[in-house]
């Protein structure tokens, strides 16, 4: 099974249906699968905070919500997630491409690797980092957590992840 | 008219739909006139009503007002072509457009000179957008709930504020008591 439909399956069984995202070159499968899959409604979104505010919307109504963004993003979204996502309680799965790691091919990403896991722990949010493709194994566990503690997570998917830090 | 006369006149046009306010003055005067469960107040993070209340009424069936201001519209533009592009017919955004930062001491927005909401909303692709005076506010709210489509208002009122006390109620409780509404109004 291919680590693209692995994540989406593990989305549905943790009865993710709505989902948003903003591209990244390392996403384009998953997104591609979630587009097609109608257990999912995937609404992209502009900027990764507007995406955070559709999930929050969403969870409200009853659907259980997920961002799908890059590493990037974190630079964006630091007001969104302090001040709606965790200052409501809201559970937010965050699946991150964590471009500037080992197998970067675009300099420029490295700039915003090395800062991404210190403000992630500068804003509390419970941080996975899968670096192997074994470790999607984890990712059912992690939903789930994100859901009873609603709370955002951030599950960062480096390059060896997906396969092409070779 | 300002935005807070707007708001009053609307309170009993929204009483069937769950409404998210902008943050600021706009949920400040929402919760002093008529506090309720279904609204949803917005305590921080400027720009995300209309994103929030699009992603409430994809998940659910009960209406969805998005009380909205030029200012926030502005700084989350990217909203409107995500509103056009994903229809929720249960939707209605109500833009209060009094060209300017109400909140932080009425200091003009662009909106209130060259720039045109609803010409931008209209651009993005929202197939309805009404324009109205301040007066016609609560009529053209009340016909766009009628009429079961996505509707963008954008209704224009005079800069200005009166004075009003800060929401004391914790976040947590917000959130809590408007699910128990959303539960409640889906199941009726
Ligand atoms: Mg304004």
């Amino acid at each position: 099974m291919s680590i693209h439909r692995k994540i989406t399956d593990s989305l549905a069984r943790n009865r993710v249906e709505f989902v948003t995202t903003v591209p990244c070159k390392q996403l384009a499968g998953v997104i591609d699968l979630l587009t097609s899959d109608d257990r999912f409604l995937h609404v992209p979104a502009n900027k990764e905070d507007e995406g955070m505010g559709l999930c929050a919307g969403a969870y409200m109504g009853g659907k259980r919500a997920g961002i799908i963004m890059q590493n990037t993003a974190i630079g964006v979204t630091i007001n969104a997630l302090v001040t709606l996502i965790q200052y409501y309680n809201i559970p937010l799965p965050m699946l991150i491409s964590y471009r500037g790691e080992v197998g970067e091919k675009v300099a420029c990403q490295v700039e915003m690797a090395v800062h991404t896991k210190g403000l992630l722990a500068q804003l509390g949010i419970p941080t996975y980092h899968f670096h192997r493709p074994d470790d999607a194994e984890e990712l059912d566990g992690i939903l789930a957590h994100c859901f009873m503690a609603r709370k955002p997570v951030a599950i960062l998917m480096d390059a060896s992840f997906w396969g092409g830090a070779k | 008219m300002i935005r807070s006369d707007i708001i009053r006149s609307i309170l009993p046009v929204i009483d069937d739909a769950l409404v998210v306010c902008n943050i600021g003055l706009p949920s400040q005067e929402l919760f002093l006139h008529g506090d309720r469960p279904a609204n949803f107040y917005m305590l921080g993070t400027m720009g995300l009503a209309s994103s929030i209340g699009l992603g409430l009424a994809l998940a659910q069936k009960a209406p969805v007002v998005g009380i909205d201001g030029d200012g926030s519209v502005l700084t989350n533009l990217g909203t409107l072509p995500t509103i056009a592009n994903n229809v929720a017919s249960n939707f209605t955004l109500l833009i209060i457009d009094n060209g300017s930062y109400g909140s932080t001491g009425d200091q003009p927005t662009y909106a209130g000179q060259k720039t045109s909401l609803a010409a931008v909303a209209r651009a993005c692709g929202c197939n309805h957008v009404v324009e109205c005076r301040a007066e016609d506010t609560a009529r053209t709210l009340r016909d766009a709930l009628d009429g079961g489509r996505m509707t963008v208002i954008v209704a224009k009122c005079d800069s200005g504020n009166v004075p009003v006390p800060v929401i004391d109620l914790d976040p947590a409780v917000i959130r809590h008591r408007f699910m128990q509404e959303v539960v409640r109004r889906n199941a009726e």
